[in-house]
């Protein structure tokens, strides 16, 4: 049988005390990759650290060229925000295109991002819109924060607070969805700045990555047109028994399309 | 560790193992076998219940979790003999076969009522039941249910 104690802090420090004395304790958000991880021994904790009391932790506020958005704040919260909406609607339209509307509700932005998951979808917005990653300790700039599979600048026992997205003049995410998972085969976030464009792709490879041939060619001429044929180098893409790195290679390109098109 | 929740109505307090999920909690200690587990992965939604009025998968909650909130299962749902109108509508439309979807179906489509409201159309409905998996039906008859289901709720509530 599982077995396990769990702590329910309800500030920053209590929380952070609590991972330290607890074994090997883990932070549980939304739980909705820990638990399914906890079900199948992928892990196995003495301590959960539950995060839904903690203060500070949510919150959605537009800051001059920034939406700061609370770790704690669900998927099924961005999707429906007023101040999302009016400053990235691309990214409410990403948040409700995750999983169901029943993992939506439970689901965290915090949570994906600690998580790194090579196929999730808000890794491609944080990386694409120039976020900053705030925790207990400090703060990341989205380029350093992600470092490959399940990888990211976290040490351990740190706590994403909120993230904070740099306002785009446009930007769109597009994903080929897994039909069973509903987690990305390919996805691709494309962010329009005054100073250039930012592209992040998603599903593709062991983690998420800039693209840096499309934002060469989007920066100069934003337009489908510019990057027409363009497709990513497959020697670094992901084969698994949902799709072959050729496909994924020339998926990408298509979801690019797809992505400038609503952006 | 001691939990207070509200389930369909009434107050309990109880000590719970945190490992306890909320289905485990429903289903072997408290009995309520309504909610049910259809798999392993978070994905089938037979699991589905309402807290605080909000659609979630008991199998990937803990019950600790859920302290302090109201928990409502497909055993809540109707009043004395009436049937809630969505489960209603379940019966009416033929929107089960073997019925092992059916508590997680009915509650998705109070789900799908809460946040698109009484005249969702079947599109709309179709598109938000991913995450609920049915072996049986197909699906056309469920989705006519729950778009049955919503006409009768907007109804209700301007009663
Ligand atoms: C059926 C299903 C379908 C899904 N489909 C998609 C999809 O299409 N796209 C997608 O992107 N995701 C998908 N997900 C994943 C979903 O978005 C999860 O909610 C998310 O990956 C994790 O968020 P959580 O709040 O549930 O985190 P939890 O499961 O609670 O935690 C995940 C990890 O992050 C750590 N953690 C959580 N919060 C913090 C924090 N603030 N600071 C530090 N560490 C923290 C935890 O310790 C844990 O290791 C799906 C999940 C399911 C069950
Ligand atoms: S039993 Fe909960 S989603 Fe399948
Ligand atoms: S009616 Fe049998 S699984 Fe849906």
């Amino acid at each position: 049988m599982r077995e396990f104690a769990y702590a329910r802090p309800a500030s920053l420090a209590d929380a952070a005390s609590a991972f330290a004395n607890g074994g090997e304790a883990a932070f549980i958000a939304g739980g909705h990759t820990l638990l399914p991880a906890i079900k199948s021994r992928l892990r196995m904790p003495d301590t959960l650290v539950d995060l839904a009391h903690v203060a500070g932790l949510t919150g959605i506020a537009r800051d001059g060229d920034r939406l700061w958005i609370g770790a704690m704040t669900t998927h099924a919260t961005v999707t429906g925000d007023a101040t999302v909406a009016a400053a990235i609607p691309g990214l409410a339209r990403l948040a409700a295109g995750i999983g169901d509307p029943q993992v939506r509700n439970r689901g965290t932005l915090g949570g994906v991002i600690a998580n790194n998951d090579p196929a999730a979808d808000y890794p491609a917005a944080v990386l694409a819109l120039d976020a900053i990653v705030e925790t207990d300790r400090g703060s990341y700039a989205a380029d350093d924060y992600f470092q490959g599979m399940f990888a990211t600048a976290l040490a351990d026992g740190e706590i994403v607070r909120r993230i904070g997205f740099r306002v785009p003049q446009a930007a769109a995410y597009a994903k080929f969805r897994h039909p069973a998972s509903r987690y990305a085969v390919v996805g691709v976030f494309v962010a329009r700045f005054a100073d250039g464009v930012r592209v992040a792709v998603t599903g593709a490879g062991p983690g998420v990555f800039r693209w840096a041939d499309a934002e060469a060619a989007l920066s100069t001429d934003f337009s489908a047109a510019a990057v027409k044929g363009l497709t990513l180098d497959d020697g670094d893409l992901n084969t698994d028994i949902h799709a072959s790195a050729e496909f994924r290679a020339h998926l990408a390109g298509v979801m690019l399309a797809d992505a400038i098109a609503a952006a | 560790m001691q939990t207070r929740l509200t389930i369909n109505g009434q107050d309990l307090s109880r000590e719970v193992a945190p490992a306890t999920l909320l289905v485990e909690l429903l289903r072997d200690e408290l009995g309520l076998t309504g909610t049910h587990i259809g798999c392993d992965t978070s994905q089938c939604g037979a699991c589905n219940v309402l807290i605080d009025g909000v659609a979630v998968k008991s199998c990937t909650l803990l019950a600790v979790q859920a302290d302090g909130k109201a928990v409502t299962t497909i055993e809540g749902l109707a009043t004395g003999d009436t049937l809630h109108p969505m489960q209603a509508a379940f019966r009416e439309a033929h929107g089960l076969q073997c019925g092992f979807c059916t508590p997680g179906m009915v509650m998705a489509g109070i789900e799908i009522v809460r946040r698109r409201g009484p005249n969702v159309d079947a599109e709309t409905i179709a598109h938000d039941l991913e995450g609920n998996l049915c072996r049986c039906t197909g699906y056309m008859n469920i989705i006519k249910a729950i778009e049955a289901g919503a006409r009768m709720m907007g109804e209700t509530a301007n009663a």
